[in-house]
């Protein structure tokens, strides 16, 4: 403030001069603040000033001070010619200031707001991303109508953008041109359906906000991105995820069939069973016409579930509600742990879970029953806080925990929050109710409550006590008879009101008090509450109809009383009461039914808990918290009856190969296979190829399960490294396309256009993809996919291929059999495999060692060099089992380095080795890998028929890294093909080696 | 999503506002102020409050009110904990977070909230991330930047933001590596008037806060891994090989942050480390009532149970209260009602214990409750779980980190009914 009157005192001449303009301030305040807007307008001039010298630390300065005055929500619009100036300053904080200012008041100052528009279309041409996004962010936040088409190419240039932190800019400026012009509608479905297709994790939380936002109805642009989202889920930032798990919970709920219709009736009935997963899972297997769940369907529950770990507490109901409207009953109950874990977190938070959990055990008690202890009630929670966890252990009560609760409940009971003890007794009514064995022990409790000193639980008791007799009237006149002795010394309304009614309604059961009750009534009936005069108008009437000589005089007297009594209602109950029981000539046929009417049985009250009718909206929603329909909300379709075709969801590769569908059916058949065997033919060859490449088309959802088995069986791969050794298998994939393009070229006659078409073209975009793939891993799941070297393994025995086979029709059927236990550990098999069979299998050939080329290679690479300890350069191998090219006993190895780095690495070579004696093929020198970038090269390594590990360095420009590979003896043993005979005599010549005997069913080629 | 943001303080002034859209006038706020007039105690105010055209969501944090509006349907719980998210941003940068340090640096809250949301929803939440945009106030950088007329904006780009370790920023450069990890665990418990714990849960985190050089990749590994079934992580921990070995391996943000939290639920057994001797009773008739209330350690494992603090709300009848410390000292406040009584360290040969009389409004009766009595403590060197760290490792960095493992266990919500 100090510098402020500084400033002033510099501007007071000018403010002098200009006083007469002091009107300017436009504000609907009163006089009072005409001080303050005076301050603020001399403050505003030698703002200007400032903002107009040619020292940027004064503009900055001043920028501040106005920033100040935005944040206290004052009016700074007048100062804008002066700061739009400054949006092209050089200095960062100003123009970041600058922006802020323009965000605010570009709508109220539309010209002026177009002069900075110039300054920002030029920024998004700028060659560094991160001005290109802010240029993005500010120019679409600034809401004027005017620049919509200026907005709209930007958006679509941006999206469009190589990098995806712009790409998502461009995401979140969509939602905001929709809020300004939504005509734009339909170009905008365009941009998002574009950016759904973006592979970046960065983008997807954006985009599928955005799609929320603009055009939530079109469900059909998801089908296709669904398996990629889902995958890419556990890698997208934590608020992203809680938008798309909120989308795919609407999605799934209209492409998928219920999960719960076999076990609905039973699940009812009893839930209790439903615990012991066992025996329901006989059942479940019993079960004559078992539900089969879509496998995506299964897709997305299995990458959610691992989110329940998260720590945004966001996301865990996210996924809780998630499983709560899409899991089968039976696996709802994973999600319970990690909401009771979240009542440890802030207030507010403990809040909406304890919403959430009220109205989830409404409608499963055993969820929620193991911890029970989790929602007992501490002095110091906050009422709101308490009288929900209060909610949740009614809700619980059963008859196994009914006494425990109740315990607990004695000491709300006595807690000193008052309304938190009345609400109490409330609970302890509706256990009652809905527990018939501890009604009696309630109701007795309750009575004692009755002798409380403090009115408001006394009160509650009564109401609650009138509720519970009304249920069952005919045992307990001892208790109203209790009550009516009580009576004189309660003062709460509402408790007296219930008592009289109590003893009006059973007035036949206490024939002598009730009249005696009367009597006192009279007396004090001027003194009373509105509502306790009501009530005695009504117990003299009906005391009236069924004891009229002992009371007809009181029942006068207080009718009377009524008749002028202050309030309107009285008067009128009363001229009506007089009218129905006193029989006049006045009076139609209407007294002759007021025994009817008035002592009609009346239904018992239901106690219900206050949660029962939310699960109408979907959990975790604002709606579901209010208990209204929030603005906006999405209702959740009910599951259709008959699921929508699922082969939507499929997704078609970039160069659309013909009949892909049906091809993969005939490859999941064994006919297929016979090709295979009739191997070195051309037709094996091709076929082989069109299925392959056939394969990768179809199946990005297998990449993502498959490089999840992977990680599985390799435990150095971790979650974060996942989507790398999808890149991984990708670029090997990529590589044996090459290879196989080789020897389809080497080897074919008359290749199938089309085919090798494809196959080009595919190794064409995935090397592309590679390239392209610098900023992240999260390229992966490019279109040619881990399937391919899936195929490979195939190709190299037969029996494991049948296997194989099925784990893919598997993985479309029911791939949530929990996979690791069956799935192909390629590597190892193969490699031990490999030798057998090229003896089995093959008949027609010459009786010696003949050396075959497979056309296969393993999928799976070995890590040569983490790109942390590589400084950038990671490498990675693996053995394309061919025969090495350069020295017969040389083992190839091919090594894939990629450059992680952001700026490229140079001189890439082999140096020293160790053992010294080692002989090692060089790739040839590596001049210059650009960032990003990965190279394969091969190298043939001599490991003299030993698994001793080759070490080596591996050197760039600056740096050298010693490497080792280590063989596996599989890896050493050459492929050769042989007759069985042939086999068989080279086998008997072995002598000493051991046996390894395996029986192999061979399809009969 | 997120509109505007609203910051009120204790005494119902708007000291801040911000909006990420059209303007919302302050006006809003008045339902808020209706609600927060309607409940008795700050903390009662609903969390979730519908005006006819936006909904309010709030969050109370030190005093201060942080409402956010919102116009349609959003997962509540979405705001709250970004809200949250915020107020934990502001301490890291300001040491805490009250009304003066806020109006103190509103410029950088200002920047800080112009980069934490974009159109109402998260862009840059990850402290790492932030820091690197926008560089905390520290007294030297004011007074660099006020000769100099720099400004703490980073002039560098957050490459961050692009990189598969969102959570660390790059470049990081320490002269002494050294990683700390603290191992605290919180014991909520409920103890009924005979002793017998009612219920009992752990509460644990691991705060770590690790200053290292490069990209480390560190492996923290458990003696007990099976203890900790029920976690949540830090980002950066890989599920899949916790999933697979029950290891951490992470890249750890730089700085501090929290790397898990877990709990242990009260299925399982949990040592209680206090005992409370108590005898507390008001007479019928007499104006007066009797406090005695003794504190002993059990199942400490040896180790000293420190930084006692009792407290309890006496019931609104007790005029004054005088009592008599063995040790430490205490507190009764008449306005309130709150009893509250300093211990320190108790020693076992020699338990602490408070004793004396309650006086009671004259004619008033018997209050029908007994206070519950809320108790503090602290042990050092022990977690009460049982929880051991085995080893921490580190990977893709040369040089010798120094490492610390510290355990300690407190009381959370730990009550005794009396």
């Amino acid at each position: 403030m100090s510098t402020a009157a500084l400033y002033n005192d510099q501007g007071a001449a000018e403010a002098a001069v200009e006083a007469g303009q002091e009107t300017t301030p436009t504000s609907s305040s009163s006089g009072a603040a005409f001080g303050l807007f005076s301050t603020d307008f001399k403050k505003n001039e030698d703002l200007k000033e400032m903002l107009e010298s040619n020292k940027e630390s004064l503009k900055l300065e001043a920028m501040k001070r106005i920033v100040q005055l935005i944040s206290k929500g004052k009016n700074a619009s007048e100062l804008f010619p002066a700061i739009v100036k400054n949006v092209a300053s050089k200095n960062i904080e100003l123009k970041k200031l600058v922006y802020v200012y323009l965000v605010r008041y570009a709508e109220e100052q539309q010209d002026l707001a177009l002069l900075s528009i110039s300054t920002f279309q030029r920024a998004l041409k700028d060659p560094n991303q991160f001005i290109r996004a802010s240029a993005l962010r500010v120019l679409s936040s600034i809401r004027v109508p005017i620049i919509v088409p200026i907005m709209m190419l930007a958006i679509k240039e941006a999206a469009a953008d190589l990098s995806p932190y712009v790409r998502k800019t461009s995401a979140h400026a969509i939602q905001k041109l929709h809020s300004l012009d939504p005509d734009q509608k339909e170009q905008l479905i365009e941009v998002i359906e574009k950016l759904l297709k973006d592979k970046s994790t960065l983008v997807a939380g954006s985009v599928v906000m955005a799609f929320e936002e603009v055009c939530p109805d079109r469900i059909d642009l998801i089908h296709k991105n669904y398996r990629k989202l889902c995958n890419l889920l556990v890698d997208v930032e934590e608020w992203g995820q809680v938008v798309i798990i909120n989308m795919l919970t609407r999605y799934a709920r209209t492409q998928f069939t219920t999960p719960w219709k076999e076990d609905a009736v039973f699940d009812e009935n009893n839930e209790k069973t439903f615990y012991d997963s066992d025996s329901e899972d006989k059942k479940d297997q019993t079960e004559a016409k078992p539900y089969i769940m879509d496998p995506d369907h299964r897709l997305l529950l299995r990458n959610t579930k691992p989110l329940l770990q998260s720590r945004n507490t966001a996301v865990v109901m996210a996924v809780s509600q998630l499983y709560w409207h899409l899991a089968p009953k039976h696996e709802i109950g994973i999600v319970t742990k990690s909401l009771v874990r979240l009542l440890r977190s802030h207030r507010e938070v403990q809040f909406i879970v304890l919403q959430n959990i009220a109205t989830m055990s409404i409608q499963r008690k055993g969820m929620f029953e193991p911890y029970l202890k989790s929602f007992y009630v501490r002095s110091t929670d906050a009422t709101h806080i308490k009288t929900l966890k209060l909610e949740i252990l009614t809700n619980l009560a059963t008859e196994a925990n009914i006494s425990t609760i109740l315990r607990e409940f004695q000491t709300y009971v006595k807690s000193q929050d008052k309304a938190f003890a009345a609400a109490t007794i409330q609970a302890i009514g509706r256990c009652a109710t809905n527990i018939s064995e501890v009604t009696d022990t309630c109701l007795n409790g309750l009575v004692l409550l009755l002798s409380n000193r403090d009115e408001t639980v006394v009160a509650e008791s009564v109401v609650v006590i009138k509720k519970l007799l009304q249920t069952q009237p005919t045992q307990h006149s001892d208790i109203i008879k209790h009550m009516a002795k009580l009576f004189d010394n309660i003062t709460v309304p509402m408790a007296r009101a219930s008592i009289l009614w109590l003893i009006g309604e059973y007035c036949e059961r206490v024939p002598k008090i009730a009249p005696d009750l009367l009597r006192k009534m009279a007396k004090t009936f001027t003194a009373e509450e509105d509502i306790v005069k009501l009530q005695t108008v009504n117990l003299a009437a009906k005391l009236y109809l069924t004891n009229s000589k002992q009371t007809k005089l009181l029942t006068q007297y207080i009718l009377n009383l009524g008749k002028y009594d202050q309030n309107y209602d009285i008067r009128d109950r009363t001229r009506f009461i007089r009218q129905l029981i006193v029989p006049n000539e006045k009076s139609g046929a209407l007294s002759k039914y007021a025994r009817r009417i008035l002592l009609a049985a009346k239904p018992a009250p239901v106690l219900e808990s206050a949660f029962k009718d939310r699960d109408r909206f979907q959990l975790g929603t604002l709606s579901h918290s209010l208990n209204i329909k929030a603005s906006g909300y999405q209702e959740l379709s009910d599951w259709p009856a008959v699921a929508p075709d699922p082969t939507v969801r499929n997704v078609e590769v970039i160069d659309p190969v013909k009949e892909w569908a049906p091809s993969l059916g005939k490859a999941k058949q064994p006919k297929s296979d016979d090709k295979f065997y009739s191997d070195e033919e051309e037709k094996g060859e091709e076929g082989s190829d069109s299925s392959s490449s056939e394969d990768s088309s179809s199946s990005t959802e297998e990449s993502g399960s498959e490089s999840e088995k992977e990680s599985n069986e390799e435990s150095e791969k971790t979650s974060t490294d996942s989507g790398k050794s999808s890149s991984d298998s990708e670029r090997s994939s990529s590589e044996s396309e090459a290879e196989q393009k080789k020897k389809n070229t080497k080897k074919k006659n008359k290749p199938a256009a089309a085919d090798s078409d494809s196959v080009e073209s595919e190794a064409k975009d995935s090397s592309s993809s590679t390239e392209s793939s610098s900023e992240s891993n999260s390229e992966s799941d490019s279109d040619s996919d881990s399937p391919a070297p899936q195929k490979i393994s195939v190709k190299a025995k037969p029996k494991v291929e049948l296997k194989a086979k099925k784990e893919v029709s598997l993985l479309d059927l029911d791939d949530f059999s929990p996979a690791p236990t069956n799935a192909p550990k390629p590597s190892v098999i193969s490699s031990s495999l490999l030798s057998d069979l090229k003896g089995l299998s093959l008949s027609n050939v010459s009786p010696t060692l003949q050396i075959t080329t497979s056309s296969f290679g393993p999928e799976k690479t070995h890590e040569l060099l983490h790109h942390m300890t590589g400084k950038g350069l990671s490498a990675k191998y693996h053995f394309p089992r061919q025969p090495c090219l350069y020295q017969p006993q040389m083992v190839a190895v091919q090594l894939i380095l990629t450059n992680t780095l952001d700026h490229s690495l140079e001189e890439i070579h082999v140096g020293d080795r160790s053992p010294a004696s080692l002989s090692i093929h060089c790739f040839n020198t590596i001049e210059r890998l650009e960032p990003g970038a990965s190279v394969t090269v091969s190298m043939g390594i001599d490991f003299s028929d030993s698994t001793q590990a080759a070490n080596f360095h591996l050197c760039t420009k600056e740096d050298q890294f010693s490497v080792s590979i280590q063989p596996a003896v599989g890896e050493l043993l050459m492929p050769s093909t042989m007759t069985e005979p042939d086999f068989c005599k080279e086998q008997k010549k072995l002598q000493g080696m051991n046996e390894t005997s395996a029986t192999i069913i061979m399809a009969t080629a | 999503m997120i509109h505007s943001l609203f910051l009120i303080n204790a005494s119902g002034d708007i000291f801040l506002e911000k909006h990420w859209k059209s303007v919302v006038s302050r006006s809003v706020c008045d339902y808020f102020f209706e609600a927060q007039e309607r409940a008795t105690e700050p903390e009662n105010v609903p969390p979730v409050i519908p005006t006819p055209h936006h909904y309010l969501i709030s969050v109370l944090r030190h005093r201060i009110y942080f409402v956010a509006v919102i116009q349609s349907e959003v997962p509540p719980l979405f705001v709250i904990e970004f809200l949250h998210r915020v107020v934990d941003t502001f301490q890291d940068y300001f040491g805490v977070c009250t009304e003066a340090a806020i109006k103190d640096n509103v410029v950088v809250v200002y920047e800080l909230l112009e980069e934490m949301l974009d159109n109402g929803f998260p862009l840059a939440t990850e402290s790492n991330i932030l820091k690197e945009l926008i560089k905390p106030p520290t007294i030297l950088r004011t007074m660099v930047n006020t000769i100099t007329g720099s400004t703490n904006v980073g002039e560098q780009l957050p490459t961050g933001q692009l990189s598969v370790v969102p959570w660390r920023r790059t470049g990081v450069k320490y002269t002494n590596n050294e990683a700390y990890f603290d191992v605290v665990e919180e014991i909520d418990a409920i103890i009924d008037k005979s002793g017998s714990t009612i219920t009992a849960e752990i509460q644990g985190v691991i705060d770590a806060c690790v200053k290292l050089t490069g990209m480390p990749d560190l492996t923290l590994s458990f003696m007990n891994p099976r203890l900790l079934d029920d976690v949540s992580f830090h980002p950066c921990v890989r599920f899949k090989r916790w999933e697979a070995e029950r290891i951490l391996s992470f890249i750890p943000p730089d700085g501090n942050f929290r790397l898990l939290s877990y709990h242990v639920s009260s299925q399982n057994l949990v040592a209680i480390p206090v005992y409370v001797k108590h005898n507390i009773t008001f007479r019928e008739g007499s104006s007066q009532g009797r406090f005695d209330l003794t504190l002993g350690p059990k199942q400490t494992m040896g180790k000293a149970v420190e930084a006692v603090l009792v407290s309890s709300q006496l019931p609104r009848g007790v005029l004054n209260a005088n009592l008599n410390p063995s040790q430490g000292t205490y507190t009764f406040d008449p306005v309130t009602k709150l009893l509250t009584w300093d211990v320190g360290k108790i020693n076992p040969q020699k338990l602490p214990n408070l004793k004396g009389t309650m006086n009671l409004q004259a004619g008033a009766s018997k209050p029908d409750e007994n206070p519950t009595i809320n108790i503090q403590f602290k042990i050092q060197q022990m977690a009460i779980s049982g929880l051991k760290v085995n080893r921490l490792d580190m990977y893709g960095e040369k040089y010798k980190p120094f490492k610390g493992i510290k355990y300690m266990t407190k009381a959370g919500k730990f009550q005794v009914r009396t």
